[in-house]
């Protein structure tokens, strides 16, 4: 793929990435709301109550400071920055040699450390219990991802994301166990770091169980905004991130044809891609719908699972006959 | 033109060990800047030296023990380390300045504190190696007993230079059984040792400079040392001591101890680096006073450096020089940038301290406002501590991880899993870490004042101002420009795993593997950067501008005390309670945390309590059973104290008996 069609995948890759972010969330609650029995708002709802806070002049509490004002901005570019890495339709992009799964675990952990940095300059008991909880779980969940990450890295022989999905479309790394493993461990992950059910509860504004939506409290109008944003754009990146490694069929993969193959294969792409969205939007409502929250000192355990599971993942690559024969001879990455 | 440097790098030692510490005695403050000068000096001429390329240099000069020269070199080891110590040197002299008319009653022990680490870092022989690491210990037990009145102080006087007698007695045992044949590094390099004296001399390094560069479990002196030192010198100690370190203990183990080493090597220091990066940055989300947090974080981020070095020493015993390279760069790049992040956290310890009136978590809170500069500065310097892109932090953690997934190259399943366990060790200590680095900054500068001291906080004066200001500088360039730092550090990688990185870097980024995509942290510094250029385009356009204040949400808030404008602190957050969950979910188990809740009854009107305890492992197996044999020895040497005249006699009598007998058995062997 030469340089210019690369940008150009990129380009239409970041608008796909914003504007069907929100429309993932409303999917969710309504996909939610019908399995109730409710209605349910309309899928557009999301960008409507953005675009009804962008209008609204926010209101901020007069103890904070300008972190408290900046804090969203960096949050939401931080998440955007980490959607530009993260392949959706197309393996290729411009974005690709710098889509570094540790880069991007990184942006990720900005995002979230900025934020809990912003709940705690309210000086309000609410952000500083939000900060906390989400802090904690954090140390849970970095390693198990990381893990993820180091098996992923082992069979490409890089940490780079777009070369990964690439050996897996190309069908070099075969099915293995270790990867649903990792799957498994990457859903959970996932989960957390996306504040589901049942790590925390989107839609609460239950003091107790509060995780994500206590550090918020405090916004409204256009950082409101942007906090949604930025919370929509992570579950898409996370559901894009699963589905680039663990089902990447149908993605464009990198070519040196152009115009009209080019441009079929992406049309392609984006159709697959929308459509695994959908389906794990559907299959995202159903589990929260039939679980209940867990207790905040429970969730832990919910991520010790997934660090387990990590830990298996390589350990049984390193049994496997095959992959130790590959890593003595040089091969395998 | 190595050899000039060379002779320039001795001298500048020469005026920080003799010239400036006679200065400081009449003129403190002249002394400072004299050090801060000097140190600059001495960048710049080892600067130089690393941009020619690092030829090593050999000087001997007619000093020394009697009938004998002493042996200074410089190479690209040695370089890389002198680099961080003259700068860490001149930010602290330079804040140092800052005393508000009251200089360090110690001043004098600053430079040649600065100058005994050179000493050590340019010796290259026995006698001038340990002559300097025993000076720098000498030299920071002044600085750290510098407030000596305080009874904290002095318990922390105490157990440092106990662990620091340790740390000597090791390094001397080490080198000795190095030096059979002379004393210079030369001739330790013709004759390694065998492979029985050089596991004594693997164990002797990790007790000696080991303890000195704060690994578990020896590391217990460090928090109470860093708390009880001036806040300059607690950089000094944290940013350039330990870092001096891990030079002689890298010396030791990479250099002096030979070519003949196996695999096995490297696990030693890697069992130690995950104890001690787990235990450190975990006990920094417990402790309140900032800088014990700070020291408990130096534990972790050395435990790190450590885990690099030993998958390094793994690797060069394996010959997988791509690997060593890699994972002794990671090393190396992490010293660098923890030297520069921690010092610069110090200094900002110092100018709240000050500012403030405390050091506890429990009475800051909202110095953002006040002390916008000491603010700026810490969390750019929390950024590297969390290890989030684009810091100094997270491109060696980055390079460090990278070494940890290639790890698995080393050997069998053994190894294969020992890396998993590293990879997940590696991350449970940078969230840990990130975990502290959010609370350090959010009790410390967010929020609400929690006392009348931060309520009224000042900003720090020029002086600290400006060696905030620098260092910030240095933190920022380490993180946006990693390659150009790894080019620096490509010499020491010659010596000490005989590889190079230069394959693999460039002036933008640096990749892991010859083949594969990096990490380029200008690119993700100019992502972040574009994007929030768009995101202000489109709200300028769309969104209604400005805000309004108003008041918090007062749910539960008390009346506020008359002099706390923003309502009841105690309502928020507390650095105790932001580790709450972290000290159930791992603290009960690892650091021993016991909570005791008193929750009076309703009706009753005394306040609720709660008391937390903590027990590092390392005080309860080590210190404690070391307390209590020096108890009973001491009783012991009470009874011969209190003898009668006959028996002090008979037990004279017998000892000489003994004694002849002894002699004799050994004249017959």
């Amino acid at each position: 793929m030469n340089a210019l069609s690369g940008l150009l995948a990129w380009l239409l890759h970041m608008a796909l990435m914003l504007a069907s972010a929100p429309l993932l969330i409303g999917l969710a609650r309504k996909a939610k709301a019908r399995m109730v029995g409710r209605e349910g708002p309309p899928l557009i709802q999301p960008w409507r109550d953005i675009a009804r806070l962008l209008r609204k002049q926010p209101v901020v509490a007069d103890s904070t400071s300008w972190l408290f004002r900046a804090a969203p901005m960096v949050g939401l570019a931080a998440t955007i920055a980490a959607a530009a890495l993260v392949p959706s339709f197309a393996l290729g992009m411009a974005s690709s040699q710098a889509a570094d799964m540790l880069v991007l675990a990184g942006l990720l952990g900005l995002a979230r450390a900025v934020l809990a940095l912003a709940a705690m300059d309210t000086g309000t008991s609410f952000g500083g219990i939000g900060a906390s909880r989400e802090m904690t779980f954090a140390v849970v969940a970095e390693p198990a991802l990381l893990l993820v990450v180091f098996t992923l890295a082992l069979l490409a022989g890089t940490t780079n994301l777009d070369t990964i999905s690439n050996l897996i479309v190309s069908g070099v790394l075969g099915l293995r166990i270790s990867m649903a493993m990792a799957l498994v461990a990457a859903c959970l992950v996932a989960i957390a770091e996306c504040g589901r059910v049942p790590v925390d509860n989107p839609a609460t504004h239950l003091e107790l169980t509060m995780v994500h939506e206590a550090m918020v409290l405090e916004y409204s109008g256009r950082h409101l905004a942007m906090i949604e944003l930025a919370a929509a754009l992570r579950l898409l990146v996370w559901v894009s991130l699963i589905l680039v490694i663990f089902a990447p069929l149908g993605i464009a993969p990198r070519s040196e044809q152009g115009g009209a193959l080019i441009a079929l294969l992406w049309a392609r792409g984006v159709v697959v891609w929308a459509v695994k969205v959908i389906l794990v939007g559907l299959i995202l409502a159903a589990f929260e719908t039939t679980r209940a929250k867990l207790r905040v000192f429970r969730v832990p355990e919910l991520l010790g699972a997934a660090l387990l599971l990590g830990l298996l993942a390589a350990i049984l690559l390193f049994v496997s006959q095959g992959f130790a024969a590959e890593l003595v001879t040089g091969g395998g990455g | 033109m190595s050899g000039i440097l060379l002779q320039g790098l001795m001298t500048v030692m020469a005026v920080l060990l003799l010239a400036i510490p006679l200065l400081s005695f009449r003129a403190p403050r002249l002394g400072f800047l004299a050090a801060c000068v000097t140190c600059a000096t001495g960048a710049v001429i080892d600067l130089v030296f690393l941009f020619q390329g690092a030829a090593p240099a050999v000087l001997t000069v007619p000093f020394g023990l009697a009938g004998q020269s002493t042996v200074l070199s410089i190479d690209g080891l040695s370089a890389l380390f002198v680099l961080l110590v003259m700068l860490a040197g001149a930010m602290a002299s330079l804040a140092l300045r800052d005393d508000h008319g009251h200089p360090i009653a110690t001043a004098p022990a600053v430079s040649l504190f600065i100058g005994a680490m050179l000493l050590c870092l340019l010796a290259a022989d026995a006698f001038a190696l340990v002559a300097g690491f025993e000076l720098m210990s000498v030299a920071s037990f002044i600085l750290v007993v510098t407030n000596h009145r305080d009874h904290q102080v002095q318990e922390a006087g105490r157990l440092y230079i106990g662990m620091a007698v340790l740390s000597g007695l090791c390094l001397i045992a080490a080198v000795a059984l190095l030096a059979p044949h002379g004393a210079s590094f030369s001739a330790m390099r013709a004759s390694p040792p065998t492979p029985g004296v050089a596991a004594i001399v693997l164990i002797l390094a990790m007790v000696g400079p080991g303890s000195k560069a704060g690994l578990v479990p020896l590391h217990v002196w460090l928090p109470p040392a860093h708390a009880a030192a001036p806040a300059p010198v607690s950089a000094l100690m944290s940013g350039a001591m330990t870092k001096v370190a891990l030079y002689v203990l890298i010396r030791l183990l990479f250099d002096l101890v030979g070519p003949g080493i196996a695999p096995w090597w490297g696990l030693p220091l890697i069992a130690l680096g995950i104890a001690s990066a787990v235990l450190g940055a975990l006990r920094a989300n417990m402790e309140i006073d900032i800088k014990k947090v700070l020291a408990c974080s130096t534990i972790e981020n050395v435990g790190l450096v450590a885990i690099g070095l030993g998958v390094a020493l793994a690797a060069r015993g394996a010959d997988l020089t791509a690997l060593s390279s890699l994972a002794a760069g990671g090393a190396l790049l992490h010293t660098l940038s923890h030297g520069g992040f921690k010092t610069l956290l110090f200094l900002a310890s110092g100018s709240i301290q000050y500012g403030a009136g405390s050091r506890s978590l429990e009475s800051l809170g909202g110095l953002i406002k006040r002390m916008p500069i000491t603010a700026g500065v810490m969390i750019l310097a929390a950024m590297s501590l969390a290890g989030l892109p684009p810091s100094a932090g997270f491109a060696s953690e980055w390079t460090l991880f990278q070494s940890v997934i290639a790890a698995v190259r080393l050997g069998g399943l053994a190894w294969q899993v020992m890396s998993v366990v590293l990879a997940a060790t590696l991350a449970l200590a940078t969230a840990l870490a990130a975990a502290a680095a959010v609370r350090l900054v959010g009790v410390v500068l967010l929020g609400r004042p929690r006392s009348q001291g931060a309520a009224e906080a000042v900003e720090a004066g020029p002086p600290l101002r400006w060696a905030m200001l620098l260092s910030a500088l240095g933190v920022g360039f380490v993180g946006l420009f990693p390659g150009v730092m790894l080019w620096f550090s490509d010499p020491a990688m010659s010596v000490i795993v005989h590889g190079t990185m230069l394959d693999r870097i460039g002036y933008l980024g640096f990749t892991a593997t010859s083949d594969s995509a990096g990490y380029a942290p200008i690119f993700t510094l100019g992502l972040i950067a574009i994007v929030m250029a768009v995101i202000w385009a489109v709200l300028r356009a769309k969104a209604v501008p400005g805000h309004r204040a108003a008041p918090l949400w007062d749910c539960g808030f008390g009346d506020p005390p008359p002099w706390q404008p923003f309502g009841d602190p105690l309502a928020q957050y507390s650095g105790a309670s932001f580790g709450q969950p972290l000290r159930r979910m791992l603290g009960t188990t690892l650091l021993a945390a016991r909570e005791k809740v008193d929750l009076p009854l309703p009706g009753d009107t005394r306040p609720a309590s709660i008391v937390v305890t903590l027990n590092d492992p390392a005080e309860a197996w080590l210190l404690e059973p070391i307390g209590r044999l020096r108890a009973i020895i001491s009783g012991m040497a009470d009874r011969v104290h209190f003898m009668t005249v006959r028996q002090a006699l008979t037990l004279m009598v017998a000892l000489l008996v003994g004694l002849l007998l002894f002699i004799a058995t050994v004249e017959q062997l």
